[in-house]
């Protein structure tokens, strides 16, 4: 298991050294990050907590938090805060 | 998050990678704590489950592959299965290869592919500028003990914590993950668009009946690769530069 965890990680990094110039290529790497985690974040975010109302709220206020600026910790803390206090009354 | 890296200090990047790397960290405790719950309801013991995530560090990757010695597979379907899963780290790490400075040693490239997980791959790349071992170190430093020792205490304590705990911090990683993709969303409308197309296709392939049996990471692999090639036929990044600019 762990070996095959990190060649998958690892071949990439060692065997790619150079800057790839193709632009469909560039565009397509350049567009990964983004895709996997929207893909990975929802419908997941709802699934996660007790009730998906929690989940959902948590959402919002995360991309509302994330939209004004809030950095990687901040977003994070209030979205567990507020699924917390959620859960409290629901 | 925007200050410039080139010029950052080896030392200044570590601690802030650290800093960065601590919310990860507590989300790992959360999650590895269920991975720990399923490590020894097939047998693993403590220790044994410790190790296995220490050196794998990936949670579907790892999930699969307890289920499968709890069903007594053979050595090659475990790596089998543990690589159709963890595929997408293979895409990471194409994508972090455009952006690592060309002379980048070896060695730090061997130690930088250790911990490219969705989560510490997702605020590396955060990052302006090409990607900083110091970073990466620190970041990897601060949070991948605690996947390890979540595990071995979710293996001993088994359901102890309580729920609406382990409910509450299960969301700290998808505040990060909207936190790394919102601010370019903010700038770029391409983005934008494309995670709410996201957000769309992930639940279709989530809820479709006909779905139902394929895995999760392979639904995440094969949605990945065709929005992303899709999105790059349609709407070419503009220049390099501006693919490293934030």
């Amino acid at each position: 298991m762990a070996a095959v965890t990190y060649a998958v990680r690892l071949l990439p990094l060692i065997l790619i050294r150079t800057q790839i110039k193709n632009r469909f290529i560039q565009s397509f790497l350049y567009y990964i990050p983004y895709v996997t985690l929207a893909i990975m974040t929802f419908p997941a975010i709802i699934e996660a907590t007790q009730t998906p109302i929690s989940g959902t709220a948590a959402l919002i206020l995360g991309i509302v938090a994330a939209w004004c600026g809030a950095g990687l910790f901040d977003v994070s803390v209030i979205c567990c805060l507020l699924v917390f206090i959620l859960e409290r009354f629901i | 998050m925007n200050t410039n890296d080139v010029n950052a200090s080896g030392s200044a990047l570590f601690k802030r990678g650290i800093r960065n790397g601590i919310p990860i960290g507590l989300g790992y405790l959360a999650v590895s704590f269920s991975l720990g719950i399923a490590a020894c309801n097939v047998g693993l013991n403590g220790s044994q489950s410790f190790w296995a995530s220490i050196l794998c560090l990936a949670s579907a990757g790892e999930f699969a592959g307890f289920t499968l010695i709890g069903a007594g597979a053979s050595y090659l379907e475990i790596a089998i299965m543990t690589l159709v899963v963890n595929a997408r780290y293979m895409l990471m790490s194409c994508s972090m290869s455009q952006r690592m400075s060309p002379d980048t040693k070896l060695f730090h490239r061997f130690a930088m592919a250790y911990s490219i997980t969705d989560e510490l791959f997702a605020i590396a790349i955060a990052r302006p500028g090409y990607l900083r071992p110091e970073y990466s170190y620190g970041a990897t430093l601060a949070s991948a003990p605690l996947w390890g020792i979540g595990t071995v205490l979710g293996c001993l304590l088994g359901n102890i914590m309580p729920v609406s705990l382990i409910s509450a911090f299960s969301v700290a990683l998808f505040g990060m993950f909207l936190a790394v993709i919102i601010p370019p969303a903010r700038k770029n409308k391409v983005i934008a668009v494309l995670i709410l197309i996201c957000f769309g296709l992930s639940t279709a392939a989530h809820y479709m009946p006909s779905l139902q049996s394929i895995p999760t990471g392979t639904k995440t692999i094969v949605l990945t690769i065709v929005i992303s090639a899709l999105a790059a036929i349609f709407f070419p990044h503009q220049t390099e530069e501006e693919s490293h600019a934030e």
